[in-house]
């Protein structure tokens, strides 16, 4: 057998895109383009969400809106619907976007007339909160259906949150679910995190998570 | 299915080091992976294969595997314990302020190439290591 030698290396596998997220965070920063990074679970209603904050915020602010998914433009579609700019994502099987598939999509987007662009990742609560999208700030959306119980099921997710949003309270006296043990439970993983119960369907806690995001963009913004 | 994003990001970080090592060719890459990292090594392998045999440096290579135990520190007794076992709460005393030690890696450990000037050879040798590996049967038909 021919000789070889062994370099090491002793770099996480995650080093290469975390340089490529601080990147495009700092391009942004320069841009004065603030970019949200929006998880949860299928079927938690990240779209109403979106839609309703569209609708807090687009007077006061342009926002840019790309869709991530697996297949389809559903999400587009209706996010289009309320006049604000809007791309569909496609992650060609991939359970996730990385800071790389991230920057194509603000190229596509276009963020030059852009104060606040919002991506709405792939419903997952396990691969997106590895890869670091280059986003100013990380929210996720937890719906009562899923339970109180996932803050300690998806550690992960909730600890590089800066802010959960818990959706669907109105459906609260149906489920088992209790909310104090939730935030309890964020706590724990995560001690930082803002906590805002909403109800996007009825608008419901939608002023408060509007402002938050508004701060957070005039802080970047400067 | 979050393996292939892994794999595609040892890929990008290998060549990366290749081309400022001016290496044309690597023959092994040692990833070590935690207990708890939540990546799965037989999909890993899988994904491997298919992606690996598309990139010109990685054609071939073998994706070696280290498993790295996962192990809590209880903050309350000082217990250290496998947290596989006993999870998120101290099996001595029963707190749950813990912290897990090591066991969430996934690092590219190193990269084994040619020797310097093997080059010309570089392909027989990539098959070499395939077939004795015996983990990458198909591989060394590529």
């Amino acid at each position: 057998m021919d000789e070889v030698r062994i370099l090491e290396i002793k770099q996480s596998v995650f080093a290469s895109n975390d340089r490529e997220a601080d990147r495009l965070r700092n391009e942004l920063k320069e841009k004065g383009v603030f970019l949200l990074n929006l998880m949860s679970s299928p079927g938690s209603g990240k779209t109403t969400t979106l839609r309703r904050t569209i609708e807090a915020l687009k007077d006061e602010m342009k926002i840019g809106v790309m869709e991530a998914d697996i297949d389809s433009d559903v999400d587009a579609r209706s996010i289009a619907k309320t006049g604000v700019k809007a791309i569909q994502l496609h992650t060609g099987g991939m359970c996730h976007l990385d800071a790389g598939m991230t920057r194509q999509g603000l190229e596509g987007l276009g963020t030059d007339d852009v104060e606040l662009t919002i991506l709405e990742n792939v419903g997952n609560l396990v691969c997106p909160a590895e890869f670091d999208t280059g986003a100013v700030k990380n929210a996720m959306i937890l719906s009562v259906p899923e339970g109180d119980d996932k803050p300690l099921k998806y550690p992960l997710m909730f600890s590089i949150c800066d802010v959960v949003l818990i959706n669907k309270i109105d459906v609260m006296p149906y489920f088992d679910f209790d909310l104090e043990k939730c935030r309890e439970y964020i706590r724990m993983r995560n001690p930082a995190a803002k906590v805002i119960p909403i109800c996007a369907r009825t608008g419901e806690g939608i002023g408060e998570w509007a402002e938050w995001l508004r701060s957070k963009v005039r802080a970047w913004r400067g | 299915m979050h393996e292939l994003g892994i794999v595609f990001h040892i890929i990008r970080s290998v060549e990366e080091v290749g081309r400022e090592n001016r290496i044309r060719r690597v023959l092994a890459v040692t990833l070590e992976l935690g207990e708890v990292s939540g990546v799965v090594e037989s999909y890993l392998q899988d994904c491997w294969q298919w992606a690996a045999a598309r990139s010109e440096m990685l054609a071939g290579a073998a994706l070696e595997v280290e498993t790295i135990p996962a192990r809590t520190l209880c903050e309350a007794c000082g217990e250290v314990y496998p947290t596989v076992r006993y999870g998120r709460t101290c099996p001595a005393c029963g707190s749950a302020q813990t912290h897990l030690l090591q066991g969430n890696e996934t690092m590219i450990r190193d990269i084994t190439v040619p020797e310097d000037g093997a080059d010309a050879s570089a392909a027989e040798s990539a098959e070499a290591v395939c077939a004795g590996s015996g983990r990458h049967g198909t591989n060394a038909e590529l």
